[in-house]
């Protein structure tokens, strides 16, 4: 009887292990050959050089500016995402009239492809064709064109913006579903008790949020730190290099310089990194329950 | 930033990575995988004209003169060619992988500066004798052909050609006091030119370029560079030589422009994607662009074009544009060749190529009777023998690349300290171009 208990619970679980097998543990196995190999793109596999590869990694003059703008853009990010999107989730958690308007109009955003969104966005930043700069000087606010993606500033200003208009309208649902999940009597209580709103947020609010805003950190953390489409539709990296995040330097390696070996040392390494830093969110987040 | 469940690109990378491998292990496990290609076939000098299925790829860049040609051979032979067309961008990424992974189809079509890489590799059947026989061989676009040449050894033909030259808009011309029918005949006289239109004000400007797009600098500024009688590279393509005091006269230059206003805004910026896109509004007045766009200027935009000179005088042009090759791994290379055999034959280039104002793959047939009332393409295709095409291993990541070393070179010279010291930038380069 166990036994045929057994067999069953293993027949019943060997999809889901075949699918993790097959395109999550085989492809991560193969990575790490890859890492230690040398392999051209056209010439293919030719043969273990470990640790060459991780060790010229250090030597890419590109590496650690990619590091820290990637580390900058995403303490940025997520700052601005977590702040907004909470913000906006407040604004529309009521019933007053209107919210179900807000709420469609803050999520929409989130239906766009992020590549459309960012091919949308160079649009409108374009000197060329672009309507904001006509806008802006028909309403006499500025006087000349605007360089919206000619500075490093105003090119990781302008990408933050695009991200930020993207997806505060998904985290806002996220914390939505989180706010909503609060029991109103635990309001009434302390408002009986004589708290006023700013207590209520601090106390009861923010705590009882805590696994929704844990999860919109670990989101916006982890998709940060992957950032590849936005600056390589907007900016492709530049100007003068000022933009290239560490998954573009993996895309580089690989696709102009042809190069899956250094490629996938740093794949590799971005993967490691954001193990740590999940594994320190989580720790994080259930410290305290 | 992704938070959806489906592969994205932000992912591609380490997608491409894990197909890739999978793909030449397969391929490992049954063999060396580049048995039963078209090498191993008796060559048929002529082609064969059987009822093949013949796949191709192009970029979107020149799909317009790949469909024409495709259809056109499509309707008269019983082989059949089946087009596709690749965004621009993600081109050399597929060849790549598919080349990588032997998926390659019988005929693809390459950026002419990319072409060295994929020749070296093998990726493409030797062609030689084939190109050798045809009658009119030494009248294929040279450059092209010697870059597509390893060792003697012959592997593409010219397929679309893409010649930089200046655009000169004659209206503002005359509106500036300029004489229509005189472009300019040097770069300097060219800056003189850009700078009086630019006075014209509102929202007129002298020129363009695409300030933050490395292909866009060498395709427009090199032809200078070249005219004044220097190199940019060494032969073999391993050092380079843009440091030159012939590449800085024409640096300078371009930078007297953007100090002086001459330049529309937004050049500083231009990733490469919208720079071609003013001009045929008719508002800028002179600006070296490629010679496909003259069938996409709009008809009462009167224009004309004209070499690009060098400082002192000279012209030359980047003869880029795409070669196409037979696949190394081709089932069909004698019915691939008939395709390719047929787009060089003179009816073809006239009717398909010339009637559009396209220039030829061939330099022996200016005398046609579309060229006769459209000198703007009689100019375009008489550069054909003069111009350029570099020779370069690892061209796309020094050059073609926004993170490679040539746009830091080139922006210094032009947004930069004015008198900045270009041999470290310039070290970079050669570093590059050995891998």
């Amino acid at each position: 009887m166990r036994h045929s208990r057994t067999l069953a619970g293993a027949v019943y679980a060997a999809p889901v292990a075949l699918f993790v097998l097959v395109f999550f543990v085989a492809p991560l196995l193969l990575v790490g050959r890859m890492s230690a190999s040398d392999w051209p793109l056209l010439a293919g596999d030719l043969g273990v050089n470990f640790p060459a590869n991780y060790a010229s990694i250090g030597d890419n003059p590109l590496f650690w500016p990619a590091v820290g703008f990637t580390l900058k853009y995403t303490g940025i990010v997520v700052v601005i995402l977590v702040g907004l999107s909470l913000g906006l989730a407040l604004l529309v958690s009521g019933t007053r009239k209107g919210t179900g308007l807000l709420r469609t109009a803050y999520f929409l955003p989130t239906t766009l492809g992020l590549a459309s969104a960012s091919l949308l966005f160079f649009g409108f930043y374009s000197p060329a064709i672009g309507p904001l700069d006509p806008i802006l000087q028909g309403l006499g606010i500025t006087d000349e064109p605007i360089s919206w993606l000619g500075t490093p500033n105003m090119a990781l200003l302008s990408t933050v913006v695009l991200i930020v208009w993207k997806f505060a309208g998904f985290f806002m649902i996220i914390l939505l579903v989180g706010l909503q999940s609060i029991p109103p009597d635990v309001y009434e209580a302390a408002r009986l008790d004589g708290a006023n709103r700013l207590q209520a947020f601090a106390h009861i609010t923010l705590p009882l949020l805590r696994p929704a805003l844990g999860l919109v950190l670990i989101l916006s953390v982890t998709g940060s730190l992957l950032a590849f489409d936005q600056f390589f539709i907007l900016t492709k990296g530049g100007p003068d290099n000022s933009t290239v995040t560490v998954v573009q330097l993996i895309y580089r390696e690989a696709f102009q310089r042809f190069d899956l070996g250094a490629a996938a040392a740093v794949s590799v390494l971005v993967l490691a990194a954001l193990l740590v830093v999940n594994i320190a969110q989580f720790r994080a987040l259930r410290r305290d329950r | 930033m992704r938070f959806d469940k489906r592969p994205s690109p932000s992912r591609r990378a380490a997608a491409a990575v894990a197909a890739g491998t999978a793909a030449v292990l397969l391929a490992a496990a049954c063999g060396d995988g580049r048995g039963g290609g078209g090498g191993d076939q008796e060559v048929v000098l002529e082609g064969v004209d059987d009822g093949a299925v013949l796949t191709m790829w192009t970029r979107a860049a020149t799909e317009a003169q790949s469909q024409a040609l495709v259809d056109a051979y499509n309707a008269t032979h019983e082989n059949q060619v089946e087009l596709s067309v690749i965004p621009t961008d993600d081109y050399q990424t597929r060849v790549g992988t598919a080349a990588g992974n032997q998926e390659l189809p019988d005929l693809f079509a390459i950026d002419v500066v990319f072409a060295p890489r994929f020749t070296s590799a093998g990726a493409y059947l030797d062609l030689t004798d084939r190109i050798d026989a045809l009658d009119h061989a030494d009248a294929l676009a040279p450059s092209h052909i010697a870059v597509g040449t390893v060792d003697d050894r012959k592997y593409l033909v010219p397929h679309t050609l893409d010649l930089s030259v200046l655009f000169y808009n004659k209206d503002l011309y005359a509106q500036a006091g300029l004489d229509p029918e005189q472009p300019p005949t040097t770069l300097a006289e060219f800056a003189d030119h850009a700078r009086a239109v630019g006075e014209l004000g509102d929202d007129v400007h002298g020129t363009f370029f695409g300030g933050n797009c490395g292909g866009c600098f060498l395709f427009t500024w090199w032809p200078s560079i070249w005219a004044e009688g220097a190199e940019v590279m060494n032969e073999d393509g391993t050092e380079s030589l843009l440091d030159s005091p012939e590449a800085r006269e024409v640096y300078a230059i371009w930078r007297g422009l953007v100090e002086d206003g001459a330049v529309a805004p937004g050049h500083a910026e231009e990733p490469g994607a919208t720079w071609t896109g003013l001009f045929p509004e008719g508002n800028i007045g002179v600006m070296p662009m490629p010679s496909t766009m003259l069938g996409l200027m709009p008809e009462d935009l009167d224009m004309g074009v004209a070499p690009i000179p060098g400082p002192t005088g000279g012209q030359s042009t980047f003869v880029g544009g795409d070669s196409i090759g037979i696949s190394a791994n081709s089932e069909h290379p004698n019915q691939a060749w008939d395709f390719l055999r047929w787009t060089l034959e003179a009816d073809t280039q006239i009717d398909l190529l010339a009637a559009n104002g396209d220039v030829m793959a061939r330099t022996d047939l200016a005398d046609n009777e579309h060229y006769a009332d459209n000198p703007n393409a009689v100019v375009m295709n008489d550069l054909v023998a003069i111009g350029r095409t570099p020779y370069s291993l690892h061209f796309g990541q020094t050059f073609n690349d926004p993170q490679g070393p040539w746009l830091p070179l080139v922006r210094e010279a032009v947004y930069g300290d004015a008198d900045a010291d270009l041999s470290t930038l310039n070290d970079a380069i050669t570093a590059s171009l050995s891998g």
